[in-house]
Parts: C-alpha cells; sequence; structure tokens
C-alpha cells in the first residue's frame, strides 16, 4: 500500500499528517520524504540513519582523441546540454537531463558517462518505523530523478508514507506516480481551495483515488468543504488549529507523542484510506 | 529598475500574504509592477484581483507520440528510452515522456512524432496596485522554471516600458529549478520564515542557494510569536550569513479573514496589529542599502 501525502499549496500540512500517519502505524510502515528540496519529515521523526547513498545522474564525457567533431549530439540533444564550438565539445551537465542521446548517436562512441551529483538518499529507522529521505544537493534544479530513486528504494512489504512537496508539476507527479491513495491536505482559505483544485486536477490525470485532510479547519471559510462535497472528495481528517499544535509542530515535536489522544486519530485515518482503496480495487476488477 | 523577489524555502509561510501587502504599502507612495513566479500553484492573483488584459501561450518541451499505424514494433525506442515512457504495447506515457527526442531519432520506421508542447499560459494584467504579469502552469506539466525566467523577463521590460521603478516578484517555494530561475539578477531577496524546525531548516538550505547569486538578503520571521526561541535561532542565523533583519510579525488570524474577503490585510479594518508589522517590515526593506533607488548592488552586502 502505498499512501502519497500531497497539496497543491505549501504549509498546510502534509509533513505533519505524513510523519504522524506513519509513527502511528509505527512498524507496519515506512516514511518516504520525497519532497527532497526541503525535506523535514527526519526534523520530526529523528531516525537513527543507518547508512546514506549518493545518487547521480548519467552526464557525458567525451574523449577527445577520438571525436571527429561531426556534431551529431549536438544535434540530438534537446537540452543544449552539448554544443561543439571550435575545436572541442563543450558539456553543461547542469542542463543534461541524462537520456544517452548523445552515447548513443556518436559514431566514433567518443562519450562515455559519469555522474553528476543529485543528491543523497539517507536510510534509517525510528524504533520499528522505516525512513528513507532524499535530500536534493544545493544548487541541483531537477528534483524528480531524485524523488524516483527514493520512490524505488521503498520496502514493498510495509505500508509507505510518501511526504510529498508542494505544488503541482512534474516533482509532484513523481512523489504520486504509482501511489495506491493520495491524501490532499489543505486549509479552508481561498489560497487552500485554489491549490487544491490544482493538486485534484493532478490526481484526476493520474487515475489515483483520494481523500481530504483539513487543517487548521475553523480558520478560514467553508468553501473548502463544499468543494469537497461537490468534486465526491471524502473528507477523511479534520485538525482544528489549536496553538498547542502549532506549538508543537514549531519545536519538532509529534503528535501523537505531545498529544496521545491525536493517535487513534489517524490509526483510524489509515482504516479509512485501506477501505477507499480496497472497494476501488474492487470496483476496478469487477470492471 | 529594482526587482525585490519575495522567497521562504518552506511553503506556506506567508509569501503570497505579505507580498500583496508590500504591494498595498508601495503603491500608496509611488508605482509598481508585480510578478507571480510561484507558477506551480499560483495565489497572488487572489488577493491582487488582475483585470487580464492580454493572454500567451507558454510553449514548453515536445512530447513523443508513436503512429501504431507506421509503428512495426521492433521495440528499439522501448530499449532506448531511459524514462520508461514506452509502454509494451508501444505507447508513449505522456507524463513519463522527459523529451528528450532519442525515440524519434532512432526510429527506423520514422514512426515518432516530436510535437512542442502548450505547457501553460501567461497573463498581463491591471490590478489596483499596478500592473501584474502571472502564469498557469499546466497540471503535471515541466519547464516551469523556463515559465518563471520567461514571467520575470516580460514584468521587467513592462515595468521599463512604462516607466516604473519597482517590481515585486512572489517567489516559488524549494530550492530547485523554479527557485533557482527565480533568483538569479534579483535586486535583493526577502526571505519570509516561519519560527519552526523546518523553518529554520528550509531557510539554511535556500540561503546556501542564494549565496551563489550574490544577490542582498533579508529575513523576515513570520508568527514569530508561535516559538519565540527558534524566531531568536532563526534571526541568529540570519546574522551570521549577513542578511538583514528586517522585523516580526506576530501570529493573527486576521491574515486569513483578509484573505478570504480577497483583501490584503493593510485593506483589512480588524487587522491593526498585524498591519503595523508589515508597514514596519516594508520600511526597512524599501529603506535598505540593497533597495537605494538606482539599484547598485554592493557585493559586500550580499548573503554568505
Amino acid at each position: 500500500m502505498i499512501i502519497s501525502v500531497a497539496s497543491g499549496k505549501g504549509g498546510t500540512g502534509k509533513t505533519t499528517i505524513a510523519v504522524n500517519l506513519a509513527a502511528a502505524l509505527d512498524e507496519r510502515a515506512e516514511l518516504l520524504d520525497c519532497d527532497v528540496e526541503e525535506p523535514n519529515a527526519h526534523l520530526f521523526l529523528h531516525p537513527v540513519i543507518e547508512r546514506s547513498r549518493q545518487i547521480t545522474t548519467p552526464v557525458p564525457r567525451v574523449d577527445r582523441d577520438q571525436c571527429t567533431l561531426c556534431r551529431k549530439c549536438a544535434e540530438i540533444c534537446r537540452f543544449s546540454a552539448i554544443a561543439v564550438a571550435g575545436k572541442q565539445v563543450l558539456v553543461f551537465a547542469d542542463l543534461c537531463h541524462g537520456c544517452g542521446g548523445c552515447t548513443l548517436v556518436c559514431p566514433e562512441q567518443a562519450i562515455t558517462e559519469v555522474g553528476r551529483e543529485l543528491g543523497v538518499i539517507d536510510f534509517g529507522r525510528r524504533d520499528g518505523l522505516g525512513y528513507v529521505g532524499g535530500r536534493l544537493r544545493v544548487g541541483e534544479a531537477m528534483a524528480p530523478p531524485l524523488i524516483k530513486q527514493v520512490r524505488a528504494a521503498a520496502d514493498p512489504q510495509r505500508i509507505t508514507i510518501v511526504d510529498a512537496p508542494p505544488g503541482t508539476s512534474c516533482p509532484v507527479i513523481a512523489a504520486m506516480h504509482g501511489a495506491d491513495f493520495v491524501l490532499l491536505v489543505t486549509e479552508p482559505t481561498p489560497f487552500g481551495l485554489h491549490d487544491l483544485r490544482l493538486a485534484v486536477a493532478a490526481v484526476k490525470l493520474l487515475g489515483i483515488p483520494a481523500g481530504l485532510a483539513v487543517n487548521r479547519a475553523d480558520l478560514g471559510d467553508d468553501r473548502v468543504f463544499r468543494y469537497a462535497e461537490e468534486e465526491g472528495l471524502p473528507l477523511l481528517m479534520t485538525i482544528p488549529f489549536d496553538r498547542r499544535i502549532a506549538e508543537t509542530y514549531s519545536r519538532g515535536e509529534l503528535l501523537v507523542n505531545a498529544l496521545p489522544e491525536r493517535r487513534e486519530q489517524f490509526v483510524e485515518l489509515y482504516r479509512r484510506i485501506e477501505t477507499i482503496v480496497h472497494r476501488s480495487k474492487a470496483a476496478t476488477c469487477a470492471n | 529598475m529594482r526587482e525585490l523577489v519575495i522567497i521562504s524555502g518552506k511553503g506556506g509561510t506567508g509569501k503570497t500574504s505579505l507580498t500583496a501587502a508590500f504591494a498595498a504599502l508601495a503603491a500608496r507612495s509611488g508605482r509598481l509592477a508585480l510578478c507571480d513566479a510561484d507558477v506551480d500553484a499560483a495565489d497572488l492573483h487572489l488577493l491582487a484581483q488582475p483585470t487580464v488584459r492580454q493572454t500567451a501561450d507558454f510553449m514548453g518541451g515536445c512530447k513523443a507520440r508513436i503512429d501504431p499505424e507506421l509503428c512495426t514494433g521492433c521495440g528499439i525506442c522501448r530499449a532506448n528510452c531511459r524514462f520508461d515512457a514506452i509502454s509494451e504495447r508501444f505507447a508513449v506515457e505522456p507524463i513519463r515522456c522527459e523529451g528528450c527526442g532519442v525515440c524519434v531519432d532512432f526510429c527506423p520506421a520514422q514512426a515518432i512524432a516530436f510535437p512542442q508542447q502548450r505547457c501553460g499560459q501567461w497573463f498581463v494584467s491591471d490590478t489596483r496596485f499596478g500592473p501584474m504579469i502571472h502564469a498557469r502552469l499546466g497540471i503535471a506539466e515541466e519547464n516551469s522554471g523556463k515559465l518563471v525566467s520567461l514571467i520575470r523577463r516580460e514584468a521587467r521590460q513592462l515595468a521599463e516600458a512604462r516607466g516604473i521603478d519597482l517590481l515585486l516578484t512572489d517567489g516559488p517555494p524549494g530550492i530547485g529549478c523554479p527557485v533557482i530561475a527565480a533568483l538569479g539578477g534579483a535586486t535583493a531577496l526577502a526571505i519570509i520564515v516561519e519560527p519552526t524546525v523546518s523553518g529554520l531548516h528550509d531557510l539554511t538550505r535556500v540561503l546556501e542557494l542564494a549565496a551563489h547569486f550574490r544577490v542582498p538578503g533579508m529575513v523576515c520571521v513570520n508568527k514569530f510569536d508561535l516559538n519565540l526561541a527558534m524566531t531568536e535561532a532563526i534571526e541568529d542565523l540570519a546574522g551570521q550569513r549577513d542578511v538583514a533583519l528586517i522585523g516580526r510579525i506576530p501570529f493573527d488570524p486576521a491574515f486569513v479573514r483578509a484573505m478570504v474577503a480577497g483583501r490584503t490585510v493593510l485593506e483589512f479594518a480588524e487587522a491593526d496589529q498585524a498591519r503595523q508589522a508589515v508597514q514596519a517590515v516594508w520600511d526597512k526593506i524599501i529603506q535598505s542599502p540593497s533597495m537605494n533607488p538606482l539599484g547598485i548592488v554592493d557585493y559586500r552586502q550580499t548573503i554568505q
């Protein structure tokens, strides 16, 4: 079971819900921090990191002795990452998407591939709970290939909880693709509603069942709730605004520990998600 | 022309609410232009309420499309695609297609088309604060950095053409491609941080990124009273990296009530305390040496 916790708008409570849901499920779950630009889940889970792996993407290296300056590499590259200037081939590694086109097209086999560092993946645990977190190298522009690697590192035996990045473009898609369920987190404000609509469109495009969690549910208006009802988006959890919750978060503590009465709420959230996923799978099979 | 770019690292710290409030203040004493560079989840228009005057398509990269009539099923495309974008039945999954064109070039039957994609739209609008350039990136699209660069360039040109000296740019969260595209060439950065472990952590990373661009930076702690110790830790970090402190804004539900009313906190009657705090922060920004009217960058004052 893969549950991706996402939202169009930033700062709505994705990480809060993802880490507390994972902690409530404990050894049954593994948390994947796919917000690789600004990963925060470790600040709440404090996992013991057992190993780390550097992640790279392939970029070309041209052997000048074999290169005949035929320009085929520059012609195939859609990202302007390789160019012939005078008597040499220039590689702009930051622009390279690692498609391997230049290596394939080179008639002299003068191109080999080396790695450009995308970032690091940390593997660890907090008691029984598994933790896999990606950290994008500062200055690296491309988050999606690292996110895909974090996703690929998930333990399929456990419930995977994905903490997704904000937005609706390619990094978010990488964090939602192939999930069994997307839990959308929003706040009942005009910004929250506007960005929720975008996130719902992304989820529909991917054809993944989704549900809604509303954070700071009493600050704002009722338009988010009305929208959810019209969309048939099940409301699975509401968290009221409570200064104690905001302060607990600010210190990097888990709600399920600081406010134990909240633990059952997260276990119940999982039960509801499980029911929806099973029903939707049954419906797919019946068709 | 001076461009202040408002960023945060972490999302949801109040960038857009404050950008709109700064615009309301700046409009009282002069002319300005606005740019919403958070093209992924653009929200500034909800407060600025622009009237769109011009719309243009944003053309991004290309995507492969296999013509089943011409496809011989040889499998070369699938073998060469590093993005797993081609199914066993030789159909391209658009969401996975990176637009590299390797399949197109290597298809012996020339069965693969490679049309350029319309990835979004961008707009030139008028608002009660001044002209605004904004955009909407299509759902699940790539190239958000390219769109950010495009609308920043358009906003600068528009400001210059109309003799406007100040551009306020609402930036995206994170540190990846859209943020990199939002930082280059800015006159100064205003970084809005919340006093939480995440806010501090994300500030560290965004400052590290911003230091590459040799831009002066300023930090404002929003909702500072949620955790005073954390507010102080953030201000200490800013000091160590030569980032100016421009003040603290208290947590005030009036920000949300103003947003619900479609107004900035400056135009909202119930928000006295928040209004004064925002006014004080804006005064510090506009009077800071890095926002001098000539837009001269003092390289001793940049983020370290």
